[in-house]
């Protein structure tokens, strides 16, 4: 069984099979020493089960999208999920038409070698099978139909911004749309010819042959276009978006594997971006799109010009531009690390200064004997904000904690502003000096104010103690009844998310349950992994300060909406940020706290 | 030893006609913020790395604008990017981009 029109698609899946794995090889090799230990100790564990199970719901399923937006979930579900079942269904169709087998091809064009398939003595199920592959084949074009609609109008579709794509993509994309209907209409000239078919073909068949347009070339045309688009877009998809359809796949069984993205870029950052998918979700939350505008620099756009080295230098300005919120790796659906992409840029744009260390002075820092003590690590912006580490030290003196203030008169910065604007080297420095002073203290636990220097603690050290933030603190204190708070009236407060600890973090929850203790929390519209960022995010250092206090004044409306008596926040950083030009007061939760346990408020101002 | 903070200044003259300002033309076209500096000195008032040694913001900008930037290399890696001066700016000057981009004009063009 062959015919010459099915040249183009077997020439465009070979172009395909040989330029992937060329590619995937290249990447493998790229991989570091702990990647490529990672990869060689997990290969054939369990977790290939949980791979496979993610690789299914996030690639043919799409239920992160789903979640965010049910329609364009679907969208994406048709498209995928029903292709794939359309290329499954249609080789066992193909395979109980054969018993004796076929060449790869036949399953494709199907109808083509077989019209009517009902006629085959040992297929009775033919005609089952011929109306499940139409009903597939109108999943599909539903999809279809959607992503029409979402390229004229996308708000329905839930987004409010779509990615801009370049030429190549556009190329792509124009063939995957032509071949759904190309086959529908090349099925329907056959059927119109021969008959057979399942209710959708047979009756667009009928209704060509009505018109006396079914002759065996225009058939044989229409399958020719078919597999055009197929080899077009196969031909095409290694250099295009459309490689995430099976990057994904990878990305999610190395990310089971325990692979993760480090400060130079590796083979697993090829898999990351090629993974992406440029649905360009990540552009409607970023908070430089909504209020400021700058719509071209989010993370679909960094990809796209990191991938390609003549944009290097624009991609070094987009990476700069960013707050370092991590909204966009909250909303990104393929679930890729953009915050470190983004610090591999920096890191690397940095090489151009001059970054030897000028810590010297350090060395002359000794450490404070506080064996089997709480260490309590302020951090710089702490100091700004002396209600803070002034309530801080009421709760410690107040629950009998033995606490050790480590930074009360000089602070060493825990690293991370340095390591978010890419001078690696002198963070790791003041790294190590850091622990060499936590470690030879003795203290059996770390509590800091700042979720800056907690993101900082728990992920970029290696500390042999545990680190809390004061939040969490505080809820043990409450717990364990070591600190009693006052019956107090019912304080109405919103609270604000800092990005640093929730969306870096993951901790939502705790802050809410020890603002409950003293106070009833209202409810805002934007919150939790949805939290606008304050606007004064240390990542950022070229945004004006007129940009920032934009950004801040959105996240202070949506906080002031319910009318609360006080905004809550667990960041210094954030409270400086509200601060400023609020009448309603802005207080931390250690402040709310240590004014319950007191009879009067300890730090008015 | 500066222990006080404040030291009695010896006399120099700046000749500004003479100064090269080429690297401070192009400090101030990339972070045009410092313009608005007052020279309060609220920014090395606050400072995390001036707590430890000599490290003062507003004098290390004010040298580099009028020229004058021999030893600033040495000196601006002290700092620790931590922020506070950004937040205690009353002018809105991006302090640390103004630190950061005095760095890279600083570096030598062999690196």
């Amino acid at each position: 069984m062959f015919s010459l029109f099915v040249i183009p698609f077997c020439l465009g899946v070979l172009a395909l099979l040989v330029v992937s794995i060329l590619k995937y090889r290249r990447w493998i090799s790229q991989f570091d020493k702990l990647q490529q230990m990672l990869v060689r100790k997990g290969l054939l564990s369990w977790k290939i089960l949980g791979a496979a199970w993610e690789a299914f719901r996030e690639g043919l399923l799409h239920w992160r999208i789903t979640k965010h937006h049910f329609l364009l979930g679907y969208m994406h579900r048709s498209l995928a999920f029903g292709w794939f079942l359309l290329i499954v269904v249609g080789a066992v169709q193909a395979s109980l038409a054969y018993p004796n087998g076929h060449l790869p091809y036949v399953a494709i064009f199907f109808n083509f070698f077989e019209p009517r398939s009902e006629t085959i003595v040992h297929f009775p199920q033919a005609q089952f099978y011929a109306n499940l592959m139409d009903a597939l084949l109108l999943y599909v074009l539903s999809g279809l139909i959607l992503a029409m609609f979402k390229k004229v109008w996308s708000r329905p579709m839930g987004m409010r911004r779509t990615t801009k794509h370049n030429l190549t993509d556009r190329v792509a994309k124009a063939a995957l749309w032509c071949i759904f209907p190309l086959r529908l209409m090349a099925e329907a000239h056959t059927s119109a010819i021969y008959g057979g078919g399942g209710f959708l073909v047979n009756v667009l068949g009928e209704l060509i042959a009505s018109t006396r347009l079914d002759h065996p070339i225009l058939e044989y045309q229409w399958w020719l276009c078919y597999s055009l688009a197929l080899g077009t877009f196969f031909t095409l998809m290694p250099f295009t978006r459309y490689m995430h359809i099976f990057t994904e796949v990878f990305l999610i069984y190395f990310r089971k594997l325990g692979l993760r993205e480090n400060n130079v870029r590796t083979g697993y950052t090829k898999f990351e971006m090629s993974a992406c998918s440029r649905c360009g979700l990540c552009i409607d939350g970023c908070p430089i799109n909504d209020p400021l505008g700058i719509s071209n620099t989010q993370g679909v756009y960094l990809m796209q010009a990191v991938r390609n080295k003549d944009l290097f230098r624009r991609a070094e300005k987009m990476a700069d531009q960013c707050l370092v919120c991590h909204r966009c790796s909250v909303d990104c659906p393929v679930g890729i690390d953009l915050e470190a992409i983004r610090r591999q840029v920096r890191i690397n744009s940095r090489k151009k200064t001059d970054t030897a260390s000028g810590y010297d002075y350090l060395k002359t820092v000794r450490p404070f004997h506080a064996l089997g003590r709480v260490a309590y690590f302020g951090g710089c912006m702490s100091h700004l904000t002396p209600g803070i580490t002034e309530s801080m030290e009421r709760i410690f003196q107040a629950s009998g904690t033995q606490y050790w203030y480590m930074d009360k008169d000089k602070t060493i910065c825990c690293g991370r502003p340095l390591l978010q604007q890419g001078f690696e080297s002198q963070a790791r420095e003041l790294r190590r000096k850091n622990t060499q002073l936590i470690k030879e203290s003795g203290a059996t636990l770390l509590v800091t104010s700042c979720p800056i220097c907690y993101q900082s603690f728990t992920k970029e050290y290696n500390l042999p103690i545990e680190v809390m933030h004061h939040t969490q603190f505080i809820e043990q204190l409450l717990l364990s009844g070591k600190l009693r708070l006052q019956p107090q009236n019912q304080l109405r407060v919103t609270y604000h998310d800092p990005c640093e600890l929730g969306r870096g973090s993951g901790i939502y929850d705790v802050p809410r349950r020890v603002l409950s203790h003293a106070a009833q929390l209202l409810p805002t519209r934007h919150e939790r992994e949805q939290s606008l960022c304050c606007g004064f995010n240390l990542g950022n250092a070229v945004l004006s300060s007129e940009q920032q206090t934009q950004v801040r004044e959105r996240a202070r409306q949506n906080l002031l909406e319910p009318h609360p008596d006080m905004i809550a926040t667990a960041c210094p950083m954030c409270k400086k940020a509200f601060t400023h030009g609020t009448d309603t007061p802005v207080r931390d939760i250690a402040e709310i706290i240590a004014d319950a346990i007191m009879e009067k408020p300890l730090h008015t101002t | 030893m500066n222990k006080f903070g404040f030291q009695i200044s010896t006399t120099r003259s700046i000749d500004l006609d003479t100064a090269d300002l080429t690297a401070a033309e192009r400090l101030l076209e990339a972070e045009p913020s410092l313009k608005a500096c007052i020279g309060c000195g609220g920014c090395t008032a606050t400072c995390t790395a001036a707590e430890f040694v000599d490290f003062n913001i507003r004098r290390m900008h004010t040298a580099f604008v009028r020229g004058q930037q021999e030893g600033l290399r040495e000196q601006l890696n002290r700092c620790m990017l931590c922020g506070k001066c950004l937040l205690v700016c009353p002018r809105g000057v991006h302090t640390r981009s103004v630190i950061m981009v005095m760095r890279k004009e600083l570096t030598p063009e062999e690196k």
